[in-house]
């Protein structure tokens, strides 16, 4: 849909868990910009118990930094009068701990990895996955369901016209456990359906009366196919229907907005899938936040989302060092670095002082190295189920597929990815672009050519939820004043010993060599690029093959170009000095120190 | 940035305190307004529902799904017990018998044709809640509980685990320094023990070994902790912990003098009734461990303003290095943004130390308003 002339001005917030932020876009001439962005603290708690009080605030925010006025007795003007107030009011919202899921399914790497794809896809937190085969008895599944109080459950289960049984048991499990709702007790709990459609009325009958159900199209109507998408309209649907209603205050902000509001991750999803189409390549992007870190990949035509509940750099930060180990953390660390004991209090302090910041270099370099961990997990996380169709090669039926094994390999191809986007605080946030640079590289470990970006102060939610009514104007800014181009980095595929050759790049009548086990950067600027002559070193790959040279557009950025010459996957010094003395020089290099 | 510092935690010598009291589900309320109630007496019970015990009858007779509801003896609803003739058949004129015993006692909640379950659900067990503070009933929640209203002393700690309970202050350690196993007696046993700054492991053995209802320290080693409750911590929701006594963290982790405000507070209280909570919830809708003692006066003490607000004169700790655990006050607020070692421009605050240290510049996000 084009946008209509008489459009001037957008207001978008983003209802986080902490906070509420706010951007204000306006046209210039035929082109839509950021002008302001404002904040405040999410009120969907006591004393407020009404997330619009901190949607006002952070839109008094914006009028405090414009001088302009967009409220009025406590709404928001809308549409704009004498210049006055907003012509478009949208909001996307995930707080109140966004929306919960559990998904069930009858094989763990087949429906039940579908139906987590959708639930994941819609911007679910996915809390357990239940299956007849995860190695759970009944009556365990039962407790588990009982004690963890869904906000919604996707049932799934069995291609079309295959056997029923398994499905009437998962119903009959979900009888059994009686769930009930996270939020508001007197509403009843929905249940999607999307599995075999032969047992759809036996499914309704064993739960009628218990939960709500609703019945959408099968997710995994064949073997070969995977069809998402009226289980993600469903789930959209009925979140803002049951559980969004359910919040404190969102009755009246659904009546203020001019669109649908989206949870945050879906929005999030909408643009990276955009910007994947745009660019016409393929897209990773994560977004580190306080609480939760969110991988979204776009490889070929397939969009896949992951949400690690429980790795992040506020809230989760200590689990960080749970599920890495503390060794795993201290060896992104140079020289000079807390010993292991006081490292493990001070991440423990942070984790019971979350909104602290760190002060000291030591203490940055302690956050961005849990970041890394914290980044290298949530991706191990996505590989595992951003992945082909499992069980496609063999139609059997769903009956014998206990013992077949994963067929589908991971979508995620480092080499054949394109851009690699950054969000979230510790990314946005650090004080040098280099920095972000380097933990998005040291993390993720691109292969060949990569472009990187940051969302300059996240407003990708905004823009997703944007992008749904004028996708041209979303992009506009999402253009210009949304992503930070980093730059590129340029790794080979291998391994290659200390001072050999590792990469040589030969552009604008200048080579520079880039020896084994070290960084180099070339500096290049916004809007710059160099036609470039790729070299790897003796049986690396750029992603031309073993050993051959590639010709490339080298894009420049805020930190330019980062010549990784330490092979991949990335093996660190084994011995402690040596390992510091190569992250003093890395950073050094890449000019993050 | 609306507030880009810590509120703080409170520590009120005293204050009003409404405490809220809610059933996990709908239940009767025993107390009426205006009726005092201890921190032991029930306040609510509920009945919480018995939990559905599920058996595939089908399966177990050997028979189709949709035979099932003929063959079970009785109906939703009714009576059975456990090992209770559930359902039965006879086949070859009576040569072959298999049957189904209820699992459980209860009553007949579901019979499937359509996948041969049959479901019993359990008696229901009644769930009692305690008032936990000593106070007045200041509101009726009807079903669902009271509001407890209390003159009292408060202490918020900043970190805890385990849940509720009660006990007399006791006094063990100094302020300043870790607290020694030896230093905390016999008489210990059953009271709240008010701890230094470090609670050692020797100390918490003996705690433990003594059968103290709560212990309050102003520092813990994170290993410490992790063997006390027997497992790592990934995430600070606590609350639940089994161990054998609750812990209220109220500075840090590592070696921390408990602030002299807390540490004065609680000495004075000695011999008081404590109702101690270390259930900790960092996360949206912040909960933090507390320390209340009920105040016999009747006269309720005006509530105290706290709004929050960092201003010059403002006593603080701050909560990050290169000062962490120092406490100051603040001399200045400088409006504009100011570039730190980092090289991150922050908003900053200007802080006097106490004791030496002289004069230092901090984010405003690493200070924590002492009330």
């Amino acid at each position: 849909m084009s946008i209509p002339e008489s459009v001037h001005t957008i207001i978008a917030t983003d209802c986080g868990s902490t906070t509420t932020k706010a951007i204000l876009i306006e046209r210039e001439g035929d082109q839509f910009r950021l002008v302001a962005r404002g904040e405040a603290p999410t009120t969907v708690e006591a004393p407020f118990d009404d997330v619009t009080v901190g949607v006002l605030n952070a839109i008094g925010e914006l009028e405090e930094l414009t001088g302009r006025s967009f409220l009025e007795e406590g709404r928001i003007i809308t549409p704009r009068r004498e210049g006055a107030g907003t012509d478009l009011y949208l909001s996307t919202s995930s707080a109140g701990g966004g929306l919960q899921m559990l998904v069930a399914g009858v094989v763990r790497n087949m429906t039940a990895e579908s139906a987590q794809r959708a639930a994941l896809g819609a911007g679910a937190i996915v809390i357990d996955v239940l299956s007849v085969d995860d190695g759970r008895v009944d009556y365990q599944r039962v407790e588990r369901i009982r004690s963890i109080r869904p906000d919604m459950i996707l049932l799934s289960g069995g291609t079309d016209g295959g056997t029923t049984s398994h499905l009437l048991d998962l119903a009959e499990l979900l009888r059994a456990a009686d769930p009930k709702p996270r939020l508001g007790a007197g509403y009843e709990l929905p249940v999607i359906y999307a599995g075999n459609r032969e047992a759809r009325e036996g499914v309704a009958e064993i739960l009628s009366g218990r939960v709500r159900l609703i019945t959408v199209d099968n997710i995994r109507p064949t073997l070969e196919r995977e069809h998402l998408g009226p289980a993600r309209e469903a789930i959209h649907r009925l979140f803002l229907e049951h559980v969004m209603a359910q919040a404190p205050g969102y009755g009246k902000l659904m009546g203020w907005t001019s669109a649908p509001i989206m949870s945050t991750p879906a929005a999030v999803g909408e643009m990276v899938q955009a910007a994947a189409r745009d660019e016409g390549r393929s897209v990773l992007a994560v977004d580190i936040g306080g609480a939760t870190t969110d991988v979204f990949s776009v490889f070929g035509e397939t969009f896949n989302r992951t949400v690690s509940a429980n790795l992040g750099m506020s809230y989760s930060v200590f689990n960080v060092v749970v599920e890495a180990g503390l060794e795993n953390i201290r060896r992104w660390l140079p020289a000079g670095g807390p010993p292991a004991g006081e490292l493990r209090d001070r991440l423990r302090n942070k984790m019971i002082r979350p909104t602290t910041v760190p002060q000291t270099r030591e203490d940055l370099l302690v956050e961005q190295a849990v970041a890394r961990e914290a980044m290298r997990l949530a991706l191990i996380q996505h590989r595992q189920l951003a992945v082909g169709l499992r069980g496609v090669q063999t139609t059997r039926s769903v009956g014998d597929m206990f013992t077949q094994e994963g067929t589908g390999a991971s979508l995620v191809d480092m080499m054949a990815l394109g851009l690699v986007i950054g969000s979230g605080g510790v990314l946005s946030h650090a004080p040098r672009r280099h920095q972000a640079a380097m933990m998005l590289v040291d993390a993720f470990q691109p292969q060949g050519v990569t472009e990187l970006a940051v969302d300059s102060i996240f407003m990708m939610p905004q823009l997703g939820v944007l992008a749904q009514e004028y996708p041209e104007v979303s992009a506009q800014v999402f253009r210009r004043d949304c992503l930070v181009p980093l730059g590129m980095v340029v790794a080979p595929l291998g391994q290659c010993r200390e001072g050999e050759l590792a990469l040589a790049v030969e552009a604008g009548g200048k080579r520079t060599e880039v020896p084994g086990g070290q960084i180099r950067r070339i500096e290049l600027g916004v809007g710059e690029s160099l036609e470039a002559r790729l070299v790897p070193g003796r049986g690396l790959d750029l992603g031309a093959g073993r050993g051959k040279e590639l010709n490339a557009t080298l894009k420049g950025g805020v930190v330019g170009v980062i010549l990784d010459g330490r092979g991949r996957p990335l093996t660190l010094p084994r011995d402690e000095a040596a390992r510091q003395a190569a992250m003093e020089s890395w950073l050094r290099e890449a000019g993050a120190w | 940035m609306a507030t880009t510092y810590t509120p703080g935690l409170r520590v009120s010598a005293g204050t009003l305190l409404r405490k809220t009291r809610r059933l996990p589900l709908k239940g009767e309320v025993l107390v009426k307004v205006g009726e005092r109630v201890s921190a032991e007496q029930v306040v609510a019970r509920a009945q919480l529902p018995g939990k559905i015990r599920t058996i595939k009858v089908s399966e177990v007779l050997g028979v189709e799904a949709a035979e099932v509801p003929g063959l079970v003896q009785g109906g939703v609803g009714d009576s059975v017990e456990a090992g209770q003739l559930l359902a039965e058949v006879r086949s070859f004129f009576g040569l072959f018998h298999s049957e189904c015993r209820s699992p459980a006692t209860g009553t007949i909640d579901h019979v499937s044709g359509l996948s041969g379950f049959v479901g019993i659900r359990e008696p229901p067990a009644p769930l009692d809640l305690e008032a936990y503070l000593a106070g007045t009933v200041a509101e009726v929640l009807p079903e669902e509980g009271v509001v407890v209203e209390a003159a009292a002393a408060f202490v918020q700690g900043i970190f805890g685990v385990g849940g509720e309970r009660r006990g007399e202050i006791y006094v063990a350690g100094e302020r300043d320094r870790p607290l020694a196993g030896d230093e905390i007696g016999e008489e210990a046993r059953g009271r709240v023990v008010i701890g230094g700054a470090q609670a050692s492991w020797a100390a918490l053995e003996q705690a433990a070994r003594v059968g103290a209802a709560a212990l309050v320290t102003g520092g813990i080693d994170d290993a410490d902790l992790i063997r006390f409750v027997g497992h790592e911590i990934g995430v600070a929701i606590t609350g639940q912990e089994q161990v054998p006594f609750t812990l209220v963290v109220t500075e840090g982790f590592g070696r921390m003098a408990m602030a002299e405000q807390t540490y004065r507070l609680l000495e004075s209280l000695e011999g008081k009734q404590a109702s101690v909570n270390g259930a900790t919830q960092i996360r949206a809708g912040v909960i933090r461990p507390e320390v209340i003692v009920p105040l016999a006066q009747e006269a309720v003490p005006a509530s105290e303003e706290e709004t929050g607000r960092l201003a010059v004169g403002s006593r603080v700790r701050l909560i990050r290095e290169p000062y962490f655990g120092r406490l100051g006050e603040v001399t200045g607020l400088p409006a504009q943004l100011v570039e730190i070692e980092t090289e991150a421009m922050v908003r900053v605050a200007q802080v006097r130390l106490a004791g030496e240290g002289g004069e230092v510049l901090v984010p405003r996000a690493n200070l924590e308003i002492i009330w």
